[in-house]
């Protein structure tokens, strides 16, 4: 006899866990043949709150671990995806992305935060500065991470527009509230299966499933989001964005990228989320005691 | 003893002369590299804050005089701004900076007269870091490709610009420098309180010989403000000011191509450890909060002191702030010079009679307060709470609050416990507490064992609500380019 499937329940993942929608609702996308994708989660406004106030919760800790630490759990999710490639890859097919086309997206993503994952422990070197100010004083700035980031992919593909926002977002420091894919939303919630195992803390990225003009606004127009990732060209989202930015000063990211250009990553994506932080501190000028030997 | 009870320690006035001071009757607007009369044929008055007697006219820039000025700084780019190298640009930039340096003692008297800071603060700090701002990005203009490795830099066309009143020139400066280094051309809006050593700046940037629209200035009030942040064929808005005007520029620019930098406000925290050099400490307490009587939106606003030296440091804080001349702006013993506006008067003693009215205790210092002009006496309140309105609300008056703490978390947490995040101050002998605070407070400028220090290299601007973008530094290019 043949072997029952045992189906997956895709649910939302908020601060490290899976819970379902506080809403109790789900939604049922289908693929370009018809066939339901499964019953998704519908996530709520209530959903976008709990899910900011887990990424406000992660953020301290995050930003706080070593650069080097972020390093190495940036690569630890990439061996968690080079490891679950092939449920990528069926998902990828089934949400109607040819197989050829799966496989090298299912790549570039692994690839990509492998790229992120290197800049960590090097962002400030590049972008950071000792600044030669005419006073006694020894200046240097820093770049640190902005906060919370809500991430709003382009809807049109399942992982790596979502891969190609979330890492550089982390990479800094940041903590995240990400709205999947609606059409396409399998991909991230398995995305979400492999941060909880790869050692990312819980809540510094938190993935829900469901409409978009349900999530988006509540999202941007939260009071403690600091940055939103935007890949997209709605006009209405767009303005949408700018507008709630006026609330409490957000940083808006625009992007209209085509992220399966292998080139569509560097550390300008990085620092988008970063501020730059200077110090200042006095010299001792005692004056005669010079080192002019 | 008896004696030297009649002996007075006031200093004698030490006024700055002003006769070789070049005040017009009447300033027009800048436009296309030639002073013309404003559309509206309206001028108002610019007022010295100290005597309140006018100093001169200027010209009421509106929409159309706006609209010329967008098109004269769109005509300068095309043909001439964005074509030149960038070794000519910064050439033109020094020769600005020399020009600015020659006249500095003018452009400081002037700055006093029309702003009422201390001449001591416009001579000693407003004008050379306006000049040595100009200086600094003048050598950026031909090096852009080294501060953004791995990309190409490109200006990014008309800069629409708008400047507060607290530091005229070295605004202009912060904003002019920069753009025209990246190769952008500019309409600038000063303060309708301050537009005197911006119209100066205009002179100055026309002898320069600067190609004709490079940089237009137009005086006016709010509403040429928003004319220039709603033309359409402006690129970028850089705006200094209130957080409040900037959320209606935020807003204005939605759904633009508009690029937005905006350095607002701040209620920064000086956070005083029981292990500081505590006379240095107060020494850094009424600079951060008496300098340029609080008009700064960097201000050390919120003491915060450790609960074992909070006596002693209050103590000390009153007995130094006995010492401080309030007057005449240009006499050169002058600490604190005169609030800027009547309108900025009224604001503060509105936040005075609110902190009063929530139960906070007053002190003030004891000195004759001039009886013209518009003057307010330096003002500490104890007794307040984090939920204090004046404690969580920018004054931007030479008025502190003191709030104690006992462990370093705590004041790190009272210290982020606001909307903003502009800057910090931090005192104590111990270098690791140092990079600790500094690292948690959420701050774009954190000032260790000094307090309200600036430089053109080094980059300013802030974190949450007090703005976005930096200004100075390699840093500030950030605000003028666009990167391919």
């Amino acid at each position: 006899m043949e072997r029952l499937e045992v189906l997956k329940t895709y649910k939302i993942y908020i601060g490290g866990k899976f819970p379902r929608t506080e809403s109790g609702r789900y939604y049922t996308p289908e693929n370009k043949k018809g066939e339901q994708l499964g019953n998704i989660c519908l996530a709520s406004r209530k959903d976008v709150r709990n899910a900011v106030v887990a990424a406000r919760k992660a953020f301290g800790g995050w930003a706080e671990r070593s650069a080097f630490n972020r390093s190495q759990i940036l690569y630890r999710i990439a061996e968690m995806l080079e490891g679950r490639k092939a449920q990528f890859i069926d998902e990828l097919i089934f949400q109607g992305v040819s197989h050829k086309e799966a496989n090298s997206e299912v790549e570039m993503s692994i690839d990509r935060l492998i790229y992120y994952a290197g800049w960590c422990d090097k962002i400030n070197q590049v972008m950071g500065s000792v600044n030669p100010v005419s006073s006694s004083h020894f200046n240097f700035s820093v770049t640190e991470p902005t906060g919370v980031v809500g991430v709003v992919p382009d809807g049109s593909s399942s992982l790596i527009g979502l891969i190609s926002l979330v890492a550089p977002v982390i990479a800094s420091g940041n903590t995240c509230v990400v709205l999947s894919s609606e059409a396409m939303p399998l991909c991230s919630i398995t995305f979400a299966e492999a941060l909880a195992t790869s050692d990312v803390p819980g809540g510094v990225v938190n993935i829900l499933t469901g409409m978009r003009n349900e999530m988006l606004q509540p999202l941007a127009t939260h009071m403690d989001v600091n940055a939103m990732a935007y890949a997209g060209n709605k006009t209405e989202e767009i303005k949408m964005l700018d507008e709630s930015s006026a609330l409490n000063l957000k940083r808006i990211n625009k992007y209209q990228e085509n992220w399966m250009n292998r080139d569509m990553q560097d550390l300008y994506f990085i620092t988008d989320f970063c501020e730059v932080k200077t110090t200042w501190h006095p010299i001792e000028n005692i004056g005669g005691a010079t080192s002019n030997y | 003893m008896a004696k030297e009870k009649n002996i007075s320690w006031d200093y004698s006035p030490a006024p700055e002369n002003t006769s070789h001071v070049k005040v017009k009757e009447r300033y027009e607007l800048y436009i296309d590299g030639k002073f013309v009369k404003p559309e509206s044929a309206k001028y108002f008055d610019t007022v010295s804050p100290s005597t309140g007697k006018k100093l001169a006219s200027i010209a009421y820039g509106n929409e159309k005089d706006v609209d010329k000025a967008v098109k004269a700084a769109r005509n300068a780019y095309v043909n001439i701004w964005s074509k030149m190298s960038g070794a000519e640009r910064g050439k033109y930039i020094y020769r600005i900076a020399r020009l600015m340096q020659e006249r500095a003692r003018e452009l400081s008297v002037i700055e006093s007269m029309d702003s009422g800071k201390a001449i001591r603060e416009s001579r000693d700090v407003d004008v050379p870091l306006a000049c040595n701002h100009f200086f600094y990005y003048a050598g950026w203009a031909d090096k852009l490709e080294y501060a953004f490795p791995n990309r190409k830099v490109e200006s990014l066309g008309v800069a629409g610009q708008i400047i507060p009143w607290n530091f005229p020139i070295l605004m202009a400066a912060w904003k002019i420098a920069p753009a025209l280094a990246t190769g952008n051309t500019i309409v600038i809006k000063p303060a309708e309180t301050t537009p005197l050593t911006a119209m100066k700046l205009a002179e100055i940037i026309h002898d320069s010989g600067l190609p004709a629209g490079v940089v237009n200035v137009v005086t006016g009030y709010g509403d040429t403000g928003a004319a220039i942040v709603n033309h359409n064929d402006v690129d970028k808005i850089a705006f200094t000011g209130s957080t409040g005007v900037g959320k209606i520029i935020q807003k204005a620019i939605a759904g633009t191509k508009k690029k937005a930098t905006l350095e607002l406000g701040g209620k920064s925290a000086n956070i005083i450890l029981e292990d500081a050099p505590l006379d240095q400490a107060v020494e850094g307490i009424i600079n951060g909060i008496f300098f340029n009587q609080g008009h700064v939106c960097c201000a050390g606003s919120r003491l915060l002191v450790q609960e074992s030296v909070a006596d002693k440091v209050i103590r000390k804080l009153k007995r130094r702030m006995e010492t401080l001349v309030v007057g005449d702006p240009l006499d050169k013993n002058t600490d604190v010079g005169a609030i800027n506006s009547k309108e900025q008067l009224d604001i503060i003693k509105k936040y005075v009679s609110i902190g009063l009215e929530e139960g906070a205790t007053m002190h003030q210092i004891s000195c004759n307060i001039p009886k013209n002009g518009y003057f307010f006496a330096p003002t500490i309140f104890t007794d307040v709470a984090q939920s204090s309105t004046i404690v969580k609300e920018e004054i931007f008056g030479p008025v502190l609050t003191v709030q104690t703490f006992r462990t370093v978390d705590e004041a790190i947490q009272k210290a982020n416990n606001s909307e903003y995040g502009l800057a910090a101050g931090v005192w104590t002998d111990k270098g690791s507490r140092i990079f600790n605070l500094t690292t948690k407070l959420n701050a774009g400028v954190i000032w260790a064992n000094t307090y309200n220090k600036f430089d053109p290299a080094s980059p300013f601007g802030g974190y949450k609500e007090s703005g976005f973008g930096r200004e100075g530094g390699l840093h500030g290019l950030n605000a003028y380019v666009k990167l391919r």
